[in-house]
């Protein structure tokens, strides 16, 4: 007896070709909008490209990779990069505790302090950076500040002080993305069957134990898109640091990554080495993300 | 964010080509452009505007009233960013304005980049042209072009409060041991007040006393420039200026301290008279040249001023320059004065305001007794935008450098941008 081959050779090519020109208005636009601006951004990275090139006062030239050699022996941006890190982690951490933490909240209270809360929420969200950083200022100003007169003290700078500096813009990036992780989670958590929480509820877990055990693992894959948004939000902070700080602080002790190439590269008219930067920036961004997706894989759950 | 904003800018001029060209260099209409429509102006924003603004209004009027179908467009600039405001008005014509107010310390790096008209012509043709004086001329020159006319002059003296140096039975300083005697009774006296408001981010504040002492920008580890920076720093010390409300003011903010009767001295523009005299401090002061450390001797000031160009991109270049000789004129120059107290660049009026108002006089004795200026060279705008010498006060101020250290920093930076 012959065994009967599976008839099932059926039009392959078709199949292949079908998914690519349904991809196509996608791609035309992601290419427009990423890939020719990303590779433009590279080519810049590699030239001689300062204002006198760009108002046509000297020609350009390729100078391979002197913008990133000059950039990495620069010790500024090593310690520049380290602040960015440190400061960039702390209000990741500090927007997912206070999201989560809020969003568990909103579950478990009733309709109006609800809505309340999420009004409070969303008017954080809508206000736009420059004005929120601008009041915040305001209110922790040296001599006129409410927080001061509240306190009771006088001629306390709130921006004197490096740690206290960075605590305080860090303190207001929280409060402009926490409600973005807040909401995202809150609707993940109402999307979970009451039925396991109600299950677990009956076997007697604690709010602890539920968020851990049960939240956490099913809503993994919206909490991967709520971290990998947080970093590259956090990593690439400008508007706070650049208002509060007028520009990087006394001495420049509160400079991020990007008010540094803003200062270094655009203001003074060196758009080649800022290219390289952001370059830099982009890889070390790509890196972060390609690693955290690496371990949530690891630890077992498909995304 | 900004800086994707940035490069997709750049980004934006060459999207034609395959590599970042240049923008290709247009030159003005030979015909002066077109005569009507609308000339877009940008002029610098004051810490008390309301003055500038009724002057250059009455400008418009005079100059809409004579010339039919126009319409000037006028916007104010922040001073702190005017460097990326003017760099992006180079890069992209399409939204750069016709005629603008820059500062003589910007005139370099903008010549160099190209950005401005020629005005060469366009002054010879103007009456009152001959009367600007060769050094006015001179400085707003730049490789025997003329790319300005100046529009005013600007010199720093040490502003005093009358009342609080009279109740204390203090004498003005005549020197800068006197001048540090005397903020620091002030402040024992009066815990309230600073004794000079001064700032780390003053650095117009900070350079007469480098130059005082006999350094300068191009040579800032020097010995000389060292103790100048010393003399300074001393000033932002608790028993004057604590660093913790000093360390960051800008030259602006002291100004705003002196005005609200914050401090009992300060160091202040002629051209910020209106500021003053719009806050508490009105008609409690008087001014007298900053001592150099000499008894008797005056601190060399930076030489500062103003000066009107023409973008080169510019459309309606003749109109341009109907509007910038007119704002430019003997008339506007006294009103300007007026209003803002700045000293006017053509003698005829020079001459008239001096003869009306004592006010100037310690501010033309500055000018006489010799007045220094940044490098001439594009490299300056790149320290200046890089904060450098900001830095380096603070850096000493806050104590985590040395003034050694701190100058030594600032000397490598400086070389690196005027590539020594």
């Amino acid at each position: 007896m012959t065994t009967a081959l599976p008839a099932v050779r059926t039009r392959p090519r078709r199949r292949v070709r079908t998914p690519l020109w349904l991809l196509l208005p996608a791609a035309v636009v992601l290419g427009t909008l990423f890939v020719y601006p990303m590779w433009q951004l590279g080519l810049l990275s590699v030239l001689d490209f300062r204002q006198a090139q760009v108002s046509g006062g000297q020609p350009t030239r390729f100078v391979g990779l002197a913008n990133y050699t000059q950039l990495l022996g620069d010790a500024q941006f090593w310690s520049v990069l380290g602040a960015t890190v440190f400061f960039a982690a702390a209000c990741v951490l500090a927007t997912l505790a206070v999201g989560a933490a809020l969003a568990v909240l909103l579950t478990r209270i009733s309709k109006v302090p609800r809505l309340l809360l999420s009004l409070a929420a969303m008017a954080a969200w809508a206000v736009p950076a420059v004005s929120g950083s601008t009041v915040w200022m305001f209110l922790f100003d040296t001599d006129l500040g409410l927080v001061n007169q509240t306190l009771g003290v006088t001629g306390l700078n709130w921006m004197y002080d490096r740690y206290t500096a960075f605590a305080l813009v860090g303190a207001v990036v929280v409060w402009h993305s926490f409600p973005f992780v807040m909401i995202t989670l809150y609707a993940g958590i109402e999307a979970i069957p009451r039925s396991v929480l109600e299950a677990a509820a009956i076997d007697g877990a604690s709010a602890w134990r539920t968020f851990w055990r049960i939240m956490v693992p099913v809503l993994r894959p919206l909490l991967a898109i709520v971290v990998i948004q947080s970093i590259i939000w956090d990593f690439k902070v400008f508007t706070q640091i650049y208002v509060m700080t007028r520009g990087g602080g006394i001495a420049g002790q509160n400079l991020t990554l990007n008010v540094w190439a803003y200062q270094q590269a655009f203001a003074a008219g060196e758009y080649g080495l800022g290219a390289a930067i952001g370059v830099v920036m982009m890889v070390i961004l790509l890196v972060v993300t390609l690693l955290y997706l690496r371990t949530l894989r690891r630890s077992g759950e498909p995304l | 964010m900004r800086l994707r904003l940035a490069v997709a800018a750049a980004l934006a001029l060459t999207v034609t080509a395959c590599a970042p060209s240049t923008s290709s260099p247009t030159t003005a209409p030979s015909d002066g452009g077109a005569r009507t429509g609308t000339l877009k102006v940008w002029l610098f924003d004051e810490p008390n505007r309301a003055p500038k603004d009724a002057v250059v209004k009455e400008a418009v009027a005079e100059f809409t009233a004579a010339h039919p179908d126009t319409n000037v467009d006028v916007a104010y600039l922040a001073v702190d960013t005017r460097s990326a405001r003017f760099k992006g008005a180079f890069n992209d014509p399409a939204s750069a304005p016709d005629v603008v107010e820059y500062g003589n310390t910007d005139l370099p790096e903008y010549a160099a980049a190209g950005g401005l008209a020629d005005l060469g012509p366009a002054v010879t043709a103007w009456p009152e042209g001959a009367d600007l004086s060769a050094d006015a001329r001179a400085s707003a020159t730049f490789q025997g072009t003329l790319l300005g006319v100046p529009w005013y002059l600007g010199v720093r003296a040490l502003y005093y409060r009358t009342d609080v140096f009279t109740e204390l039975g203090l004498r003005p300083p005549t020197s800068q041991a006197e001048l540090t005697a005397a903020a620091r009774t002030i402040r024992a006296q009066k815990p309230e007040l600073f004794g000079i408001a001064v700032g780390g981010k003053y650095t117009f504040g900070a350079l007469p006393f480098i130059w005082d002492a006999g350094g300068d920008i191009t040579s800032i580890n020097s010995a000389q420039s060292r103790a100048g920076l010393k003399a300074y720093t001393d000033l932002l010390k608790p028993d004057n200026c604590p660093p913790q409300q000093c360390a960051d003011l800008t030259g602006g903010k002291t100004v705003e301290l002196f005005a609200s009767g914050k401090a009992g001295m300060a160091i202040i523009g002629n051209f910020n008279r209106a500021a003053v005299d719009a806050g508490a401090a009105k008609g409690k002061y008087a001014v007298v040249p900053l001592p150099g450390s000499k008894p008797g001797s005056i601190a060399p000031a930076f030489a500062g001023g103003n000066n009107l160009g023409i973008m080169r991109n510019s459309q309606r270049p003749a109109l341009a320059a109907d509007f910038l000789t007119l704002l430019a004129s003997k008339k506007y120059q006294t009103k300007m004065y007026a209003a803002m107290g700045n000293l006017p660049t053509l003698q005829a009026a020079r001459a008239e305001v001096a003869g009306q108002d004592p006010f100037l006089k310690p501010f033309l004795s500055t000018i006489d007794a010799g007045t220094k200026f940044v490098p001439l060279d594009p490299g300056w705008g790149k320290i200046d935008a890089q904060a450098v010498l900001p830095t380096m006060i603070e850096k000493v101020v806050t104590g985590k450098a040395t003034v050694e250290a701190a100058t030594d920093e600032a000397a490598t930076a400086i070389n690196a941008a005027l590539g020594k």
